[in-house]
């Protein structure tokens, strides 16, 4: 069973520079939330940019997770450091 | 070798999506959604009164299969808007929530109109409602 954290790190790791903020939204491990956002995102449409991060999952979407519901943004829209 | 029947079904979705100006490929009907986010993705085009033709793909996998493979997108539902995929539950309700959804249907935005009861066209006609007929 997948976990927040694993889907965290496979699209940091897949997505150069991006940075993903990841959430079970049932608690089932199968259904999740993900906020993204990546420098590669830059001059993407909103459904290329969700293609991306589809992409690190391939048929695992729909199978074993059956849901990753997106947002993603691009780095303008990161949020200032603290 | 067996006749190729999944590009019977692919044809069948490709012309759906080019007859109808607005579709949306779903798990189960307008009336009733068969997932959460279908649902949704109906209720943001019946805010707006959208008419939509939909297609539901629980009937035959290969819907799913096929259309999936046509436009890349891995989930359902998926929403076209004149032959181009606009995207699923998430980018539908972004849109939504930002008024592009409207713009891209060419219609007011839902804070005009209060009432319900949205225009919902009837299921796509063409076969792939019933896919056994592509199935011969």
């Amino acid at each position: 069973m997948p976990d927040a954290d694993e889907i965290k790190q496979r699209i940091e790791a897949a997505i150069p520079g991006a940075t993903a903020e990841v959430e079970d939204w049932t608690g089932g491990g199968d259904h999740f939330r993900a906020t993204v956002t990546a420098p590669a995102f830059a001059g993407c449409s909103r459904i290329e940019q969700h293609r991306l991060v589809y992409d690190v999952f391939g048929a695992e979407i729909g199978g074993r997770i059956h849901a990753l519901s997106l947002k993603t943004q691009g780095p303008q829209a990161q949020s200032p450091t603290r | 070798m067996p006749e190729t029947q999944p590009n019977q079904i692919r044809d069948a979705i490709q012309q759906a999506i080019a007859e109808h100006e607005v579709i949306l490929f779903m798990k189960g009907t307008p009336e009733a959604p068969a997932c959460g986010f279908s649902a949704r993705t109906v209720a943001a085009l019946q805010a707006l009164h959208a008419q939509f033709a939909a297609v539901d793909v629980l009937p035959d996998p290969r819907i799913r299969e096929e259309l999936s493979a046509i436009s890349q997108w891995p989930t359902i539902p998926q929403l076209f808007v004149g032959g181009e995929l606009i995207g699923g539950c998430d980018i539908v309700l972004e849109m939504f929530e930002s008024g592009e959804l409207a713009q891209t249907l060419g219609l007011p935005d839902a804070s005009d109109s209060a009432d319900d009861g949205a225009a919902v066209e009837t299921p796509v006609a063409s076969g792939l409602a019933q896919p056994e007929n592509l199935l011969g």
